[in-house]
């Protein structure tokens, strides 16, 4: 019976041919904005929580509080020191320390001045080796450098490609930072986090050097021994550090941060993002509902004559009702179908586009099968609920006025 | 026994302030297997009064039997169901659903009737063929011609195999002979044991065919002319 009703149903959608087409578009429209927008919407989601994944769950960063927008740590009220560096190596369950310096240098090169973030490499071997693998940094050419390399610096992929220098840097090539002459020992590979395709990497000596620093650290990056004590740990270096700044609980001028904290809050900023969208996209969808009742009630008026022949032939009311709420169900779904097919194409050429245009791999397409089965449920019931109201009116006409028309 | 019996039954319209007796206090007695037909100018209240018959409206006055069953306060949907089942309507306009192929409207009325599409699909064809149409089953509507449309309707009428069938005006669409081949056909069906209850404003046509026939003027029955046995075997 049920399925009698929707074949009856295809044919009256098949025999509005355009119409038909016209309605779906209304709703597959608004499907397809939702699906490529959620999907690209994860995909960055997913890329950034791969960015946070370089710094794996095992590690901790110290920071100074920062007073402004810039690099870590260089507007830091009060820098970190070597003296903090002996607190924090006092606590317990702490299995490796390693201080870094993150600055801005300018770098001159084929007649062009950039200013370029510079990181350091610890000047102990072992400690730099820690910094490699835990960002996962290996070289397409030349090598890394090591407490041997003075005077030379490894470039992350982006510096290299030199758009910025009007021309490609190849290993060897001499550079002009911050007013000295350094040695490209090494170009990255590639890597996940566009921070570290557009750093460069210096030994630490050579950074205080010419930039004159001296007891001055930008962050400190602590491996605890056992990940699922993290967190005490990062309270005992809180605690401690506290102490030997006097400083009152909650008015701290550094921080201890975890990845996964820092993780929660950029998933806060894109779970707004994704909410805003979806609301974007109620909206389309809204729309597109009033498209299936509107023309769902043309219909109605349209086949009074027929509905109250199908009432003289024996249709109930609950089977006009039956056969015009399948109708817009079908509009609905048929709309949710394409809607999501086209979404997820959508997703993919908007991703290819954007990562062609910015030159990264950021920009990621993540489809889930919740997702699309989501929407096309949600379009389904657009088009049900779209319908309820004039598949009512046709269900309740009477037969002899609706003979009439 | 009769098959419809209506019971000074009335209809009354209300237009704005005034009230419209369409029809008003009617009495027709339909035979089981008679021919019957309801003549009068149009305003007379003929087609009210083929509503009222059909089941299509319920009565403002009156009883409406339909095979001894009271069917005057039935909920639509149970008039629904017995319309289906008893009463085969045929339209002045044909009615075929412009969608649905010529079998395909056949099918209809037994789909209301829950039956499976097998035996639907085996019986339209059956009807098909009984109006000679077996070659136009795959057809629409808008590529039958007005006299096909009309066995397609009769088809359609004789889906669930009712005891009684409404026709209204149904050669007032159609040139005198395919006209007159349609009302050869529901002769035939009469002869066969179906209840025919045609309406019409045609007294030729009423008097060539009908046996009973109800004149029908300003909603009352004015007089009923039945023909005598003999004409009825002929």
């Amino acid at each position: 019976m049920i399925f009698d009703y929707f074949s009856l149903a295809l044919q009256n959608l098949r025999h509005r041919g355009v119409r038909s087409w016209l309605t779906v578009l209304g709703i597959f429209i608004g499907i397809a904005a939702v699906v490529s927008l959620i999907a690209l919407g994860q995909g960055l989601q997913e890329a950034i929580t791969g960015q946070f994944n370089t710094l794996s769950a095992d590690k901790l960063i110290i920071q100074s509080a920062e007073t402004g927008f810039g690099p870590p740590g260089s507007t830091a009220a009060k820098k970190l020191n070597e003296h903090d560096l002996k607190i924090i190596e006092s606590v317990k369950g702490i299995n490796e320390v390693v201080t870094r310096l993150i600055r801005v240098m300018k770098v001159n090169y084929n007649k062009a001045s950039q200013f370029e973030f510079v990181a350091s490499i610890p000047q102990d071997d072992v400690k730099g080796k820690f910094i490699y693998d835990t960002f996962n940094l290996k070289t397409s050419s030349g090598k890394l450098i090591t407490s041997s390399d003075k005077g030379k610096v490894v470039l992350g992929r982006d510096i290299a490609k030199g758009d910025s220098y009007g021309k490609e840097i190849r290993v060897g090539t001499h550079l002009i930072i911050q007013g000295k002459d350094f040695e490209v020992a090494g170009i990255l590979k590639p890597a996940q986090s566009f921070q570290i395709n557009s750093a460069i990497l210096m030994l630490e000596e050579d950074m205080k050097e010419t930039l004159k620093i001296d007891d001055e650290i930008d962050l400190i990056v602590v491996q605890v021994q056992d990940k699922n004590k993290i967190k005490d740990v990062a309270d005992e270096i809180t605690k401690d550090l506290r102490k030997d700044r006097k400083e009152d609980e909650g008015e701290e001028d550094f921080s201890v941060q975890t990845p996964v904290q820092a993780l929660a809050t950029v998933n806060t900023v894109l779970n707004v993002v994704n909410l805003i969208v979806g609301g974007i996209a109620a909206i389309s969808l809204l729309v597109g509902g009033i498209g299936i009742a509107n023309t769902m009630y043309t219909s109605v008026l349209e086949r009074t004559k027929e509905i109250g022949t199908m009432k003289a032939v024996g249709a109930k009311n609950k089977d006009i009702l039956y056969i015009f709420l399948i109708e817009s169900g079908l509009l609905g779904l048929i709309g949710g179908v394409i809607g999501a097919a086209l979404g997820v194409g959508l997703a993919f050429l908007a991703s290819w586009g954007a990562n062609t245009a910015f030159g990264t791999e950021l920009f990621g397409v993540s489809i889930r099968p919740g997702l699309i089965a989501m929407a096309v449920l949600f379009s389904f019931s657009v088009g049900i609920l779209s319908g309820i109201l004039p598949a009512f009116q046709a269900s309740a006409l009477k037969p002899v006025e609706a003979l009439r028309k | 026994m009769n098959i419809i019996e209506l019971k000074n039954v009335a209809k009354y319209y209300e237009m704005g302030e005034t009230t419209v007796k369409a029809v008003d206090g009617v009495d027709i007695q339909v035979e089981k297997g008679d021919f019957v037909a309801i003549m009068g100018p149009s305003g007379s209240g003929k087609s009210t009064s083929m509503n009222l018959v059909g089941s299509l409206d319920l009565p403002t006055k009156g009883t409406i039997y339909l095979d001894g069953r009271d069917i005057s306060h039935l909920e639509e949907s149970e008039l629904a169901q017995i319309r289906g089942k008893k009463i085969g309507f045929i339209f002045q306009s044909f009615n075929l659903i412009p969608n649905l192929t010529a079998k395909e409207n056949v099918m209809l009325p037994m789909l209301f009737q829950g039956k499976s599409r097998e035996e639907r699909e085996v019986k339209a064809e059956e009807l098909m063929k009984l109006v000679s149409l077996g070659d136009r089953m795959d057809h629409y509507p808008n590529q039958l011609s007005g006299g096909q449309q009309q066995r397609v309707a009769i088809a359609r009428a004789l889906a669930n195999d009712p005891e009684v069938i409404l026709a209204d005006e149904p050669t007032g669409n159609l040139d005198t002979k395919t006209g007159e081949m349609v009302m050869n056909f529901l002769e035939e069906l009469n002869r066969k044991g179906t209840t025919i209850i045609m309406v019409t404003h045609d007294p030729q046509r009423a008097e060539a065919h009908a046996r009973t026939i109800y004149w029908m003027k300003d909603g009352k029955i004015d007089r009923v002319t039945r023909k005598k046995q003999s004409t009825k075997k002929k």
